[in-house]
């Protein structure tokens, strides 16, 4: 059986050669084999393997394009066929479309190879460290593990290729009251060891989560943001936040900032940071992706550009994917030791989660959200008792701006675990907040 | 339609395996979303996908392999894989499944009017391209969109006890947004899209009525840019089916999934403020309150004959007069709970196992019409069309926001306000449920948009429902 990358080499020549000298076509590939491994009250619940490749095939010719997703069955000859097939249906569709002003193409012939192939456990033998640590727990979870592969040709010749190993268990240990501590271990290089030492970890708060709930009632608090926590905020940023379009729409939730009338804390410093990422090197439509500084010290500096924007507001794409959204967001960090967070709180929240965050008013960067898992009550720099789930309502212009008072040295890389259609390969490298106010409504 | 029908049934017939029970569940779909920005027409948006799941059960313990290799081979090969996995994890399983029951059904489910064409390419770019220039010019309207997507599924269930169940299914998704910006402030304004769904076919592009209504909806978005913000305090709230959708949905549906409150999502969607022994005797909301599983109106989004697990589909009350009395939980959960459910184990495609989900759940119309809604606010806001929602993993305390609201002041509509937002918790609001609509405010709406599961599936639901209101609901605004 031909390798995935073979297979993709195979399918993009066959293309080149098939298509006319007036036409042109970007070819993106995106393929996996998946274990998924569901668990509830340390069993397995649901188990399987999934097994899926796909094209996104873009013809263009006279100024018109339209593009295709396609799903391959791995047999070369039916791809060929149900390739061909689409190029047929795309030539069709393009003789319907008008031309299209703000059709921008990549001409650059770049190449990109990243190929990681280490090994990754026998899900078996993770199942069974699993059951050996929860054994007598309340975890329920995923385990979602295998190889990815992401590729990219087109007519100017360019030539991506993204492979690797990765496995992500997600989990939470519920206390018998329904309080819960939430945990991740994930990457590509497994070790038992590891594995156990993050399991350690996370036994060790759900042994806080025992106590009375400490009662709140709405106000302001003091709070700390686990890197997990902030995660949440940042991600709210995402919505559009540095999408030129966005901007260019007045729909960005960073509006006030890429205008200038509006800056966050000088502590907050966030870049695009691809080099270096779990991430592709390039973007589903065939631009190399930049590093970029979105925000330095406070202040608004770069967006993210895609080829439509680019070519409709006269900018430079810049290798933004779909949404015009950061897929490999950096934090800097500040001065907090990690081990000085309780005693700089004080007394308030120690926040490690949120959840299910939206915008009470966009335009003005309003959000909305809960606290979910372990959040503790603090006083005096020692944790007191865990808090009962709680509702905030405040702007990113205060939590990132004036009331942030530090960030942690240590920052978190938080892999991404979304796993819609497919395994995403986001992720974010983030400090700790400490907040001299956070608003808490319900 | 149901082309690969014979030869798939002839490649299951030959598959060779051990377990006393396995099952095939194919499914294919096509989709094309068009859409016009700004008068500009973006490059249309196509795709074929089709695979299959195999599933197995052996000694009682299930697994799945999903495949996108449809050979004899590749679904052997799935076939196995799912068997090794099932005799691997047998000694963790958290399920013995020796004595549930499996589907035997044989039977096909279409959508209306799936026979009827559907208006070629260049049609339905010709109606975008007509509305999105029949909004005004108007330097305040700084983007508009106006959409449609078409979504063809065909599903094919078989298994080794006899079933053979084929759904083909069309829906369609128009969509128009305008967003008007003053130098300040920006405000958006919609209609259909992630609100509007059904299956059909050209019909359903005039029933959700983006035919002809840019300039009314680019009007309401300049109105919202320039009207005060939503004053904060307790006030009635009527809200009209377009955010009752999203009501339903958040604050009953997710709450009642049984499969939350048997712990499977806790670790991401969330659990359930409902527990199992809560159903018979719960006061969920008022008696005007009556919430149903309904499969059974053709056009609404999630009407289907059989779930994915091949159990039959049939209209069943959830809520009944205010008390729970049903949970929404397929047959797998029903066997593990003990408890009766509905027909609502569903997966989002081939790559992703069913699970239960909501399908069509419904508010039953009252008695009174919009104008007997009105009439009976004192001091109230009448909020549409929603933009905004969060709520806790427990489904219980929740903040949902709107894109138009109006105030309502001794029983008449008065002056737009923005940003319209409110807060409550699910296990109070629903018993404060003082007024249904009648018929003639009842719509059938829906979104694709439903995301749960590990691994994630985002699904369409269908949600119909009256207009309603509810007593003494705190409102506030935004900060622009």
């Amino acid at each position: 059986m031909m390798s995935h990358q073979a297979q993709f080499k195979a399918l993009a020549e066959w293309l080149h050669s098939a298509v006319t000298a007036e036409e042109r076509y970007t070819f993106s590939y995106d393929a996996e084999a998946s274990d998924f491994i569901r668990f509830n009250h340390a069993k397995v619940r649901q188990a399987g393997h999934v097994q899926q490749a796909s094209v996104t095939f873009k013809l263009i010719a006279a100024g018109r394009h339209a593009n295709l997703n396609l799903t391959l069955s791995g047999d070369g000859e039916v791809d060929r066929q149900r390739l061909s097939e689409a190029l047929l249906q795309l030539r069709e569709t393009l003789t319907l479309l008008p031309e299209d002003p703000y059709l921008q193409l990549n001409d650059e012939a770049w190449q990109s190879s990243n190929v990681q192939e280490t090994p990754l456990p026998d899900s078996a033998h993770v199942v069974e460290q699993i059951a050996r640590l929860g054994e007598g727990l309340d975890l329920v979870g995923i385990y979602a593990a295998g190889p990815i592969y992401r590729g990219f040709a087109s007519s100017s010749g360019a030539l991506g290729w993204h492979q690797a190993n990765s496995f992500n268990f997600d989990w939470s240990l519920f206390h018998e009251n329904g309080q819960a501590v939430k945990a991740n271990y994930a990457g590509h290089t497994w070790t038992d060891e590891s594995f156990a030492r993050r399991f350690a970890l996370a036994r060790e708060q759900l042994a806080f989560l025992g106590r009375p709930a400490h009662a709140l009632t709405p106000g302001q608090y003091r709070a700390y943001l686990a890197p997990a926590a902030l995660e949440e905020v940042i991600g709210m940023l995402c919505w559009g936040g540095f999408s030129a379009q966005s901007l260019a729409d007045k729909t960005s939730p960073l509006q006030r900032l890429y205008d200038g009338h509006a800056t966050l804390s000088p502590l907050v410093s966030l870049n695009e940071q691809v080099t270096g990422s779990l991430s592709p090197a390039f973007s589903g439509e065939g631009y190399p992706r930049m590093d970029l500084s979105l925000v330095a010290e406070g202040v608004a500096r770069d967006r993210m550009i895609d080829s439509r924007s680019a070519a409709e507001y006269g900018l430079v794409a810049n290798g933004a994917g779909w949404g015009e959204s950061p897929s490999a967001l950096s934090m800097e960090g500040g001065s907090l030791a990690l081990d000085e967070v309780l005693k700089a709180l004080g007394t308030g929240l120690y926040i490690s989660n949120l959840w299910y965050l939206n915008f009470s008013d966009r335009t003005a960067g309003r959000i909305t959200g809960m606290t979910r898992f372990a959040t503790f009550w603090v006083e005096d720099g020692q944790i007191k008792a865990p808090v009962n789930t709680m509702r905030f309502d405040d702007s990113l212009f205060a939590l990132l701006g004036t009331a942030l008072e530090q960030l942690t040295t240590e920052r978190e890389l938080l892999l991404s675990t979304s796993t819609y259609s497919q395994r995403q390969t986001a992720s974010n490298l983030l400090p700790g907040a400490l907040l001299s106010g956070l608003t808490l409504t319900l | 339609m149901f082309d690969f029908s014979a030869q798939l049934k002839q490649r299951f017939a030959a598959l060779q395996s051990s377990a006393p029970f396995f099952s095939l569940r194919y499914v294919k779909q096509t989709s094309q979303h068009l859409s016009v920005r700004k008068n500009v027409a973006e490059p249309p948006q196509l795709s074929i996908d089709e695979g299959a799941m195999l599933t197995v059960r052996i000694n009682g313990v299930e697994a799945y392999a999903a495949t996108n290799d449809l050979s004899q081979r590749g679904l052997q090969s799935a076939l196995e894989q799912a068997e090794i996995q099932a005799r691997q994890l047998a000694p963790h399983s958290l399920l013995d499944l020796r004595d549930h029951a499996v589907a035997t059904a044989r039977a096909d489910y279409l959508s209306p009017n799936l026979q009827s064409a559907f208006p070629s390419l260049s049609d339905c770019y010709a109606l975008l391209n007509a509305e999105s220039a029949s909004v005004p010019m108007d330097e305040r309207l700084v983007n508009w969109q106006v959409s449609l997507g078409l979504e063809n599924v065909e599903q094919i269930y078989l298994n080794n006890a006899g079933a053979e169940i084929r759904q083909a299914q069309r829906f369609v998704f128009p969509g128009l947004t305008v967003t008007a910006y003053d130098g300040q402030d920006s405000q958006t304004r919609s209609l259909g899209r992630e609100n509007f769904g059904q299956q059909g076919g050209a019909e359903v592009i005039a029933s959700c009525g983006i035919i002809g209504a840019a300039v009314n909806v680019a009007d309401q978005a300049l109105q919202l840019v320039m009207a005060p913000n939503t004053p904060t305090g307790p006030r009635d709230l009527l809200l009209t089916p377009d955010q009752m959708t999203l009501q339903i949905h958040e604050s009953i549906g997710h709450p009642l999934e049984l499969d939350r409150i048997l712990g499977d999502e806790r670790n991401y969607a969330g659990t359930s403020f409902v527990k199992a022994s809560d159903f018979g005797s719960l006061q969920y909301g008022s008696s005007l309150l009556n919430v149903t599983f309904d499969p059974e109106i053709p056009e609404q989004l999630a009407s289907y004959g059989f779930d994915d697990d091949g159990t039959p589909a049939s209209k069943q009350f959830l809520i009944k007069d205010g008390v729970l009395v049903r949970p929404l939980g397929g047959t797998l959960s029903q066997y593990r709970s003990g408890m009766e459910g509905v027909a609502n184990s569903r997966a989002s495609n081939w790559n992703r196992a069913p699970i239960d989900r909501m399908a069509n759940l419904n508010i039953e119309p009252g008695d009174k019409s919009m104008a007997q809604l009105i009439g009976g606010i004192e001091h109230g806001i009448l909020m549409s069309t929603n933009r905004s929602w969060s709520i806790d993993d427990a489904r219980n305390k929740f903040q949902f926001g709107c894109e138009w609201g109006q105030l309502i002041e001794n029983g008449e509509l008065k002056g737009v306000v923005k940003n319209p937002n409110y807060r409550a918790i699910s296990a109070q609001f629903w018993r404060n449920l003082s007024a249904v609509g009648d018929a003639s405010t009842f719509k059938v709406l829906g979104t694709p948009n439903c995301g749960k599961g590990e691994p994630n599936q985002v699904i369409r639901v269908g949600h119909a429902s009256p207009a309603c209101v509810f007593a003494s609901v705190d409102v506030f605004g935004g900060d622009a």
